[in-house]
């Protein structure tokens, strides 16, 4: 099927989906680099409003990658649920963001069309939508998901402990998780990006984690961000894994070129699940994502990377995951040049996931290679908040010493939860509040030196 | 508390124990991530100024060539890295031409490149290749360089080929963060020509002096260039078993900033 619209005269053709997807897509150096954006702003609104336009059944009749070619694609149409559609199968894009605006699309409304939808209808959407559509639809949005706390829940905010050490010194990680701990982070997760890449080193960050959470009773979850396949050979080798990680894409060979599969991911998911270490529910899988990664992978097949990343929850969500994350600004200015691509790029990532029913959490990140500083990590911050996002990352500082880049620190979340009176996973809340290092109100105290959890300090404790 | 946790320091260089203004950064932290953040932005824009590394290293015995990639600025360098990784024709030619028809393969070309940090070749390309030549002289006193601005790391196999060069070593400015802006990387790459990939390269990082020193990083990458050409592959098929540097072999460790 041929797209067309007419602006000013000029009238305007777009050959696939694919190619209207792509120019209706705004403004970012990926597509450029892609050789997939629009050539002019004129030819960009032309395909916005031939996109308009396109009824949501024509996604389900043209793959923009070939559905012969790619298990992603199959995996999306297979698991596609026509009765959770039924509601907006009449609509067109345009139509649809209207809907979605309206008072008829409360919380369980889109809870249950969820499952309805593809991540290109919600892609398609996006693209329509303005900053505050982004924020306004997504926080009529709700995921709740549960492992030893419950995240998501309206109203609340997690944090994901990042205590990152460039050579994976167990006293280095203990200190910034204990620096963090104080400051009222790790609620959705303390996951260590580890330096190294041998089994006994992840295995020692493991234990060391799951002996500080036991030691103290702390209702929160560890995860060690490694290659899904050595977390299974940890799983195997007995080690103590709460959640599974894996960098995901939204193309079959974008997986590959990450060394995964959808089996592997399967696997992977049953091992975890298999240990039983969940209390208060079964979420096992972490996923990371970010806009650009099919195309840095070469595995992008002429779409452009916003609506590929809505593939990568397309993904996700088949694996009931407890946290997906996109690493917004973390990919290079090559995909998102400046902090207003960013702010963009987050915001969309935030949108696409939750309306898919996936328990989105956004890395506000930014390299020094990037047009973009603290102030826009700011803002992102700041709307994200407004838009309900399920949890941030916490590092000191905000700088991450083993990765290299620029995040959001433990601070920025006493800001968002001070500005905003988000909440702690209850669980983590109650944790805080009874071991005195929050007031009822959720601010932090000041711990004394004699504080218990100074003790995992001590060197014995170490493994 | 922040003065309990700071103390805590000597385990990380992370920014634990920072000072709170109600429960916001306070002023003097949020100055110095400013600055730290400066630095790193400055570097990134830095120009690389070749003329100093020309003129020691001719002075050296090194024979010494200039290029550039086909980005034409730092603006083109960070949308297209493309561009980067890829000579212009003119560049390609002379040194196509600069290598005598019938002169032997050279063993060994030295790349160094600016990357996305022009401090980090400015301040550690040099002592790192006197390290080398300590080490060696027969392999790296005389070793060919070719200075290399607005280039990736595939720059090098271009250069490899217009050299017909065995292996290429590309020293390049490692992305500034705010702990270090001045990282240089070293990557390893057997029979370069262009379209290798990152696994068909080996990579030394982070040398510095407060990070991988000179003495140690000259010795991995020299063990990785004699075990490169003795089994005929970089990447993930040569693994780095070079273990620590005998300590008291190679040059005296230069003055940081010299």
């Amino acid at each position: 099927m041929a797209y067309a619209h007419t602006v000013a005269g000029t009238n305007w053709r777009f050959a696939t989906l694919r190619e209207l997807l792509a120019k209706a897509s705004p403004l970012r150096s990926g597509d450029l680099l892609a050789s997939v954006a629009a050539g002019s702003a004129a030819e960009r609104v032309a395909a916005q409003c031939a996109l308009a336009e396109v009824p949501l059944r024509q996604f389900l009749k043209e793959a923009v990658v070939p559905y012969e070619q790619d298990d992603v694609t199959r995996l999306c149409i297979d698991t596609h649920d026509a009765t959770a559609f039924a509601p907006v199968a009449h609509l067109t894009v345009g139509d649809f963001r209207d809907w979605l605006l309206g008072p008829a699309a409360d919380t369980e409304v889109l809870t249950a069309l969820a499952p309805g939808l593809l991540p290109e209808m919600v892609a398609a959407v996006s693209k329509l939508m303005r900053l505050q559509d982004l924020i306004l639809v997504a926080r009529k949005c709700s995921v709740v998901t549960r492992f030893r706390n419950t995240i998501g829940l309206p109203g609340h905010l997690a944090v994901r402990l990042q205590p990152n050490h460039p050579t994976d010194d167990l006293r280095g990680i203990a200190a910034a998780t204990l620096d963090g701990l104080l400051l009222g982070s790790g609620d959705a997760v303390i996951g260590i990006n580890p330096a190294g890449d041998d089994l006994q080193t992840f295995v020692g960050l493991w234990q060391m984690l799951d002996e500080i959470i036991q030691r103290y009773g702390i209702p929160t979850q560890s995860c060690v961000l490694t290659h899904v396949t050595q977390q299974l050979r940890g799983i195997e080798a007995g080690a103590p894994v709460d959640l599974v990680f894996q960098s995901i894409g939204g193309t079959e060979a974008t997986n590959v070129s990450f060394g995964v599969t959808l089996a592997v991911l399967q696997e992977a998911r049953e091992a975890a699940l298999s240990l039983g270490r969940g209390t208060v529910g079964n979420h096992v899988m972490y996923f990371e994502t970010g806009q650009g990664s099919a195309l840095s992978a070469n595995a992008h097949h002429g779409v452009d990377q916003q609506t590929i990343e809505a593939r990568a929850y397309g993904v996700a969500r088949h694996f009931q995951p407890f946290l997906v994350n996109s690493v917004v600004g973390f990919i290079g200015p090559e995909y998102l040049y400046d902090g207003k691509q960013i702010i963009r790029a987050g915001l969309e990532d935030h949108f696409c996931g939750k309306l898919l029913g996936v328990p989105h959490g956004v890395d506000i990140c930014h390299t020094t290679h990037a047009e973009a500083d603290f102030d826009d990590m700011d803002a992102l911050l700041t709307l994200l908040g407004t838009a309900g996002v399920n949890f941030i990352m916490g590092i000191p500082g905000a700088d991450d010493v083993m990765l290299n880049y620029q995040s959001t620190s433990f601070h920025d979340a006493l800001y968002l939860r001070e500005l905003l009176g988000l909440k702690r996973a209850p669980e983590f809340a109650q944790w805080l509040e009874g071991v005195r290092l929050a007031d009822r109100d959720g601010r932090v105290l000041t711990a004394t030196a004699e504080h218990p959890l100074l003790g995992m300090m001590a060197p014995r404790e170490l493994p | 508390m922040s003065e309990l946790v700071r103390s805590l320091r000597s385990f990380t260089a992370a920014r634990i124990g920072l000072q709170a203004a109600g429960q916001s950064l306070a002023t003097r932290e949020v100055l110095q991530l400013a600055q730290d953040h400066a630095l790193a932005r400055d570097a990134v824009h830095a120009t690389f100024d070749t003329e100093p590394l020309q003129t020691a290293l001719a002075a050296m015995g090194h024979p010494v060539q200039s290029v550039k990639s086909l980005a034409a600025d730092r603006a083109t360098y960070l949308r297209r890295p493309d561009f980067g990784r890829q000579l212009g024709a003119e560049d390609a030619a002379t040194l196509s031409a600069s290598q005598l028809p019938g002169s032997p393969q050279p063993a060994v070309v030295v790349v160094i490149a600016d990357g996305l940090s022009a401090a980090a070749p400015g301040a550690h390309a040099l002592p790192l290749i006197r390290e080398l030549a300590a080490l060696s002289p027969a392999r790296w006193a005389n070793v060919p360089v070719v200075l290399a601005k607005q280039a990736r790391v595939a720059l090098g196999d271009a250069v490899g080929v217009a050299l017909q060069a065995q292996l290429v070593l590309v020293l390049i400015g490692e992305r500034p963060g705010m702990s270090a802006h001045d990282s240089l990387g070293a990557y390893l790459t057997y029979a370069p020509q262009p379209g290798r990939t990152d696994a068909e390269r080996n990579c030394v990082s982070n040398i510095r002096p407060q990070g991988l020193g000179y003495a140690q990083a000259a010795h991995q990458l020299h063990w990785l260039v004699e075990q490169a050409r003795s089994r005929g592959v970089t990447g993930i098929e040569l693994k780095d078993e070079s273990g620590p540097a005998p300590l008291h072999i190679g040059a005296p460790p230069a003055n940081i900033g010299a």
